[in-house]
């Protein structure tokens, strides 16, 4: 008896992509780029984050025309967005046959007060979170992976470093409270009692994190792994940077070897100009992408 | 005995922690030198191509064919099935190509299809929990590799001589018998004599 869509295989499909690198990519070339240079997966757009930044309006699922394209190109797995609350989007994917679904942020929002019911889908979910509430929030619906929402298009890594040592402090803070406390810690996090429980237990999220938002050297990957994260998305930083194939080999070697500190300054040497980025303060708070999601 | 999971990329740490259950002092490894004082290596699941690539770029090759050479057992699990097969479905290169089996990458289908089974695995359970992701399978194999395992007439475990492979990821669930079953092949290429310690 073959069971699809559980929670073992789910969480483990995110597992295998551990230590890799998730490339934002909008076509098949950039695919065909992307799977060249080692990426572990990648991420279907219509626009990269910064593109969608500067375009304004509303931002949506890909065509599907779009997937399709990049899902023929290559051997590794796909990954498409579909809009926080947008079920309807994400059942499209599903069909598709898209390998994980990122319920994001990036995208204009369809829902204001809710997110996607993701236990109710076979294919996986991934979504971003800025602390352990929010995360936990989203493994409760299903969330079978989890990010730093970080703050997308910059090019500026700060809010992912924001991100990523908040959830990592909450844990350890949970880890260490005694039992009578941790209902009271549920309800200040906004997160379910059991998966609070499960990680004073365990000391760690019950899947796999990876950083995201804002990622845009070798050395920016490094340091999300250093604080922790299983691996990066790298959105913007790739195609909107100079030499796009060798700042992607470049920062999936960065993500291996993110402790030999001699290796990733070689492989810093020479790479031209990263993505323009910007300053977080430039940005007026109702265009920050962070602040959506419930 | 000391057993390395090849950490490039992928599910490495659940490979760490069923060896430390069984007792096992196991370690990463990501560069050639690691490899030398080793008794066994693990593969782990992944993508493939990224390890691959990655085996290339840091010069991993020859310090596992040495390995090999030396009878020292190696143990792929789905991607790491992948780099060790002879031939792969739709591709000229081979990654290691030490094993001869011939092999299909995604072969039961993309993510949606990814399932759990109950396996009978010869010589080690009648009722092993199996996850597949993305799995490939065995599309065929010469005379001298032993099938081990099949999931609907494909085969996907099987082994040769010092190698084994599974299609599967016998990480990914707290049962330890496979990792007993290749830590076994361990003890017994280190009780040969002809093995050349180095």
């Amino acid at each position: 008896m073959k069971r699809v869509g559980t929670d073992r295989v789910k969480r483990g499909m995110a597992e295998m992509q551990k230590g890799g690198v998730i490339m934002d990519v909008v076509n098949a070339e950039q695919a065909k780029i992307a799977e060249a240079a080692g990426a572990v997966a990648v991420m279907a757009l219509e626009r990269v984050p910064a593109d969608i930044r500067a375009a304004g309006g509303v931002a949506r699922m890909a065509d599907p025309r779009i997937v399709e394209e990049v899902m023929n190109a290559v051997s590794i797995p796909v990954m498409a967005k579909a809009r926080i609350g947008h079920f309807v989007e994400a059942r499209l994917l599903e069909t598709l046959g898209v390998d994980y679904i990122d319920e994001s942020e990036v995208l204009t929002p369809a829902d204001e007060v809710f997110h996607i019911d993701k236990s109710q889908f076979t294919v996986p979910f991934v979504c971003g979170a800025r602390n352990l509430g929010e995360a936990l929030r989203r493994i409760g619906e299903g969330a079978s992976m989890i990010r730093t929402k970080g703050e997308p298009g910059t090019g500026n890594v700060v809010e992912a470093v924001r991100h990523m040592r908040t959830m990592q402090s909450q844990i350890r803070k949970v880890q260490n409270m005694s039992r009578d406390e941790l209902m009271t810690e549920a309800k200040e996090l906004g997160a379910p009692y059991e998966l609070l429980l499960q990680i004073h237990e365990t000391g760690k999220l019950p899947v796999v994190n990876f950083a995201a938002g804002g990622i845009a050297t070798p050395a920016d990957a490094a340091l999300m792994m250093h604080l922790g994260a299983d691996g990066v998305f790298v959105g913007s930083g790739i195609f909107k940077s100079e030499n796009p194939e060798k700042f992607a080999r470049a920062i999936v070697e960065a993500t291996t070897h993110y402790e030999d500190f001699a290796l990733i300054a070689e492989l810093s040497k020479n790479l031209g100009n990263a993505m323009t980025g910007i300053e977080i303060s430039q940005i007026s708070p109702n265009e920050r992408m962070q602040e959506r999601g419930w | 005995m000391k057993i390395g999971v090849l950490a490039l990329q992928g599910a490495v740490q659940e490979h760490l922690h069923l060896l430390q259950k069984l007792g096992v002092e196991a370690i990463t490894v990501k560069r050639a030198e690691q490899l030398e004082d080793l008794d066994g290596l693990i593969l782990p699941g992944g993508e493939s191509t990224t390890m691959g690539k990655l085996l290339k770029k840091y010069d991993l090759i020859e310090s596992l064919y040495q390995m090999h050479e030396q009878g020292k057992p190696l143990f792929g699990t789905c991607a790491g099935m992948i780099l060790l097969a002879k031939e792969i479905e739709g591709q000229t290169e081979s990654h290691l190509g030490l094993m001869d089996v011939h092999v299909k990458r995604n072969a039961f289908g993309r993510q949606i299809a990814s399932f759990e089974a109950n396996l009978v695995i010869k010589e080690v359970a009648e009722d092993f929990p199996a996850v597949f992701i993305r799995a490939p399978y065995i599309a065929s194999v010469s005379p001298s590799v032993d099938i081990l395992a099949e999931v609907d007439g494909k085969v996907v475990m099987a082994r040769q001589g010092p190698l084994l492979a599974s299609a599967f990821h016998p990480e990914l669930t707290d049962d330890v018998r496979v990792h007993q079953y290749f830590v076994k092949m361990v003890q017994e290429s280190m009780a040969k004599p002809s093995r050349v310690r180095v």
